[in-house]
């Protein structure tokens, strides 16, 4: 594994999975083939049926599933430390594992807010414990994300950070941004931005718009996350700084995204399931599962979400899992909490509402939903000898009732909750370890060794 | 939308809005008797609830279901359990241990009654939502209106002020536009929202070609938002927005969904002329709740029929 990630140590897989169908964009793998893996590592790939398993170890039929190269997450929340009654390290990863996810980076909004060195650590010791997939951590740009003071940024990335950022909230301050990018230069590390102008967002619970204007809601209007967006690109060109754009949402910002980067700016961009899926029309339910920050906004905005995605301009797919316990969401819209929980549903939710319908192919999908961790500087998942075994295995066909079974997580603030979804994955391996097995699997090894016994 | 409550004007089409109408016609009778009490929810409980500072329509609930013979439980968020952090679930949980046939409830908050209509066996009553709804205050003005008019088919109504802010704004949009009215919006462009030609009114930036009104209703001018910096000062406003019977034609016709502003949104000489139908409106408040009343509780299910 590598460093800036943990995890609780799992047993290595010994396994065989016969006649899959690989699908992993960047071997330009797209066939059925029988996947050996020895010791938690891919050994052999094989035309179906030419593979053999090592004495005892399992074997398991792929026949009618795919194999993807397992899922990466470059931004949820997991509520640790401090908020467990919403999630925790172990259920925010099992949420994961079930979703096909082999690695997570986690925001640090959490209480305390990870801004010094010794919350960090403790959080890597519980990472440790806890973790059902690995499991990197973003330390905050500022103290207590006041926006005022930033943290001591070396320090935490010697004890672990993966990158920084102030995620839930903006770094209002130009000022302060540039000092952040500029000690960039010392310690590293990815700085990822939540992008919002709270002087144009205000107390805006959903997108500014005709649902908006309808409800009687306040509006947050695009153009707070699209002059951010081109505030801090300008910023981060000037400084040479590599910072990393938060769940985009609206269409003006995926064309300041365009100019940033035809500009040189070494910039990249990560856009969120519910906004490839939804508008702000699910909003007229005034259902609290349909509120997040950034607001579902409008068809166009979708649009070019899907296009920015599709294109290359925005360059991965992250969850923004915002598990919140029900007594929170359960109240009237303007009083709940922002955020859906994501990670159980990300893949089914883009395969049924994109693919599906022929709006994206599946193969940049899978590459788009396996990109997140890179762009943090962690390896990317491949299906290929001598690579860790991180495999999602996801039988397409099978329809499913989201949260008619409950959820992983601890919590059900999921904004899908009651969509049939088509795909559902049945089988996790992340970094060499079986995180995550369907009851339908399960129950077929239990059958298996009964036949044996 | 559930069949049972008053949520939203969205609720009612046309001809059910004119059944409420014709039923509060018989009901206003009863309002000029000297005894103005009937019957019709004997031994039926209703829940007044609250949660924000209210007069007309707090008063006209209680005093409509009392003159239907309900027994009537009226509770405001101050000194209650909600002002010791009782969550609006709970709240409801407790009073529906009283059995109540319906729930008038009053929130700040957008899509409260939507809630309560889903945690309880009640009929809820939106008494307003937040800055969503108010559709007992529009229908209380349709009725006020139809009575001046005959009918609002293709009558120009103008709307007047911070409809940014403003409930009755929405539901009144809506229920003008059922019942075949043409809207028109005017008022400070900081205060007309993005988005609202959405429901099919016209907006107009200024009050110009306000002659073009039969009907002039003017909204309640907040002061708060001077402070919140949506007008620069009361005298701006007023210079540019206030109706006074110099800006009115002989014929128009003036409403308010009060309490006023004197001085602000409306001159003093415009609300004491013969025009202003504003003490028509807060007449009209008690037989039109009682109408709704009955329609949910005792009436053949009209507003059933058409949600």
């Amino acid at each position: 594994m590598s460093t800036r990630l943990y995890r609780r140590p799992l047993p290595p897989a010994e396994l065989l999975i016969r006649g899959v169908h690989v699908l992993d964009p960047r071997t330009d793998l797209d066939e059925p083939r029988d996947i050996l893996i020895r010791h938690g590592v891919v050994a052999e790939l094989g035309a179906p049926g030419t593979l053999t398993a090592a004495n005892g170890s399992e074997v398991l039929d792929g026949s009618g599933r795919h194999a993807f190269p397992g899922l990466v997450d470059p931004h949820v929340h997991l509520r640790t430390p401090g908020q467990e009654y919403k999630e925790s390290i172990e259920t925010g990863t099992a949420a994961a594992a079930a979703g096909g996810f082999c690695a997570l980076i986690a925001m640090p909004n959490t209480a305390p807010v990870v801004d010094e060195a010794a919350v960090l650590t403790s959080l890597c010791d519980t990472a440790r414990r806890e973790a059902q997939v690995p499991v990197g951590f973003l330390a905050a740009i500022t103290r207590g994300l006041g926006g005022q003071d930033l943290t001591e940024m070396a320090e935490l990335r010697d004890a672990g950070a993966l990158g920084f950022t102030d995620d839930g909230r903006p770094v209002a301050s130009a000022g302060m941004l540039r000092k952040a990018l500029q000690y960039q230069r010392l310690c590293g590390g990815v700085i990822g931005l939540h992008e919002e102008d709270p002087a144009l967002s205000a107390n805006g619970v959903m997108h500014e718009g005709t649902v908006s204007a309808r409800l009687g809601l306040a509006g947050i209007p695009s153009i707070s996350e699209s002059t951010m967006i081109a505030r801090d690109a300008a910023i981060a060109g000037y400084e040479d700084a590599r910072v990393h754009f938060q769940h985009l949402s609206c269409v003006e910002s995926v064309a300041a995204l365009a100019a940033a980067k035809e500009a040189g700016a070494r910039v990249s961009a990560e856009v969120c399931p519910h906004h490839l899926t939804l508008t702000h029309d699910a909003v007229r339910t005034l259902d609290s599962r349909f509120k997040m920050n950034p607001p579902l906004r409008g068809e166009a905005d979708r649009r070019a979400l899907v296009e920015g995605l599709r294109s290359g301009v925005i360059d991965c797919v992250a969850t923004d899992h915002a598990p919140h316990a029900r007594h929170e969401k359960e109240v009237p819209f303007e009083q709940a909490p922002m955020g859906t929980t994501g990670l159980e549903t990300a893949f089914a939710a883009l395969y049924t509402e994109l693919v599906l319908p022929g709006e994206l192919e599946l193969g940049l999908l899978i590459e788009r939903m396996t990109a997140g961790t890179g762009l943090y500087g962690l390896p990317t998942p491949r299906i290929a000898p001598g690579e860790p075994a991180n495999i999602a295995v996801v039988d397409l066909g099978v329809r499913w009732e989201v949260g008619a079974n409950g959820y992983a997580s601890r919590s059900e603030n999921c904004c899908f909750h009651g969509r049939t979804l088509h795909g559902r994955v049945v089988l996790t391996l992340a970094d060499g370890g079986v995180a995550f097995r369907a009851r339908v699997l399960a129950e077929a090894a239990a059958q298996a060794r009964g036949a044996i016994a | 939308m559930s069949a049972r409550h008053l949520i939203s004007i969205e609720d009612l089409d046309r001809a059910g809005i004119e059944r409420i109408l014709d039923r509060a016609e018989s009901f206003a009778e009863v309002s000029g008797r000297e005894i103005k009490k009937v019957p019709a929810l004997r031994g039926r409980t209703v829940v007044n609830l609250f949660y924000e500072a209210s007069t007309r329509t707090s008063s006209s609930f209680e005093l409509a279901a009392k003159r239907l013979s309900a027994d009537v439980v009226s509770v405001r968020s101050a000194g209650s359990s909600v002002d010791k952090g009782e969550s609006l679930k709970d709240t409801i949980q407790t009073m529906s241990a009283y059995d109540p046939a319906a729930i008038v409830i009053r929130s700040p908050y957008v899509g409260a009654a939507r809630l309560v209509a889903g945690w309880c066996d009640a009929a809820v009553i939106n008494a307003g939502d937040g800055k969503h709804e108010h559709p007992t205050q529009a229908l209380l003005d349709v009725y006020t209106l139809r009575r001046a008019l005959g009918t609002l088919d293709g009558a120009n109504i103008w709307i007047v002020g911070d409809v940014l802010h403003s409930r009755v704004a929405r539901s009144n949009i809506l229920a003008f536009k059922r019942m075949g009215a043409e809207v028109t919006l005017t008022g400070p462009p900081t205060l007309i929202p993005r988005g609202i030609e959405a429901l099919g009114c016209a907006v107009e930036p200024t009050i110009e070609r306000l002659g073009e009104a039969d009907v002039v209703y003017v909204l309640r001018m907040q002061h708060e938002r001077m402070h919140e910096s949506f007008i620069p000062s009361l005298r701006e406003y007023a210079a540019r927005y206030q109706i006074t019977n110099a800006r009115l034609t002989p014929r128009q016709l003036l409403m308010h969904p009060g309490p006023v502003n004197r001085g602000v949104e409306l001159s003093a000489d415009a609300i004491d002329s013969s025009q202003a139908l504003i003490g028509e409106q807060v007449k009209a408040g008690v037989a039109v709740r009682m109408a709704v009343l009955y329609e949910l509780l005792a009436g053949t299910p009209v507003l059933a029929a058409v949600a």
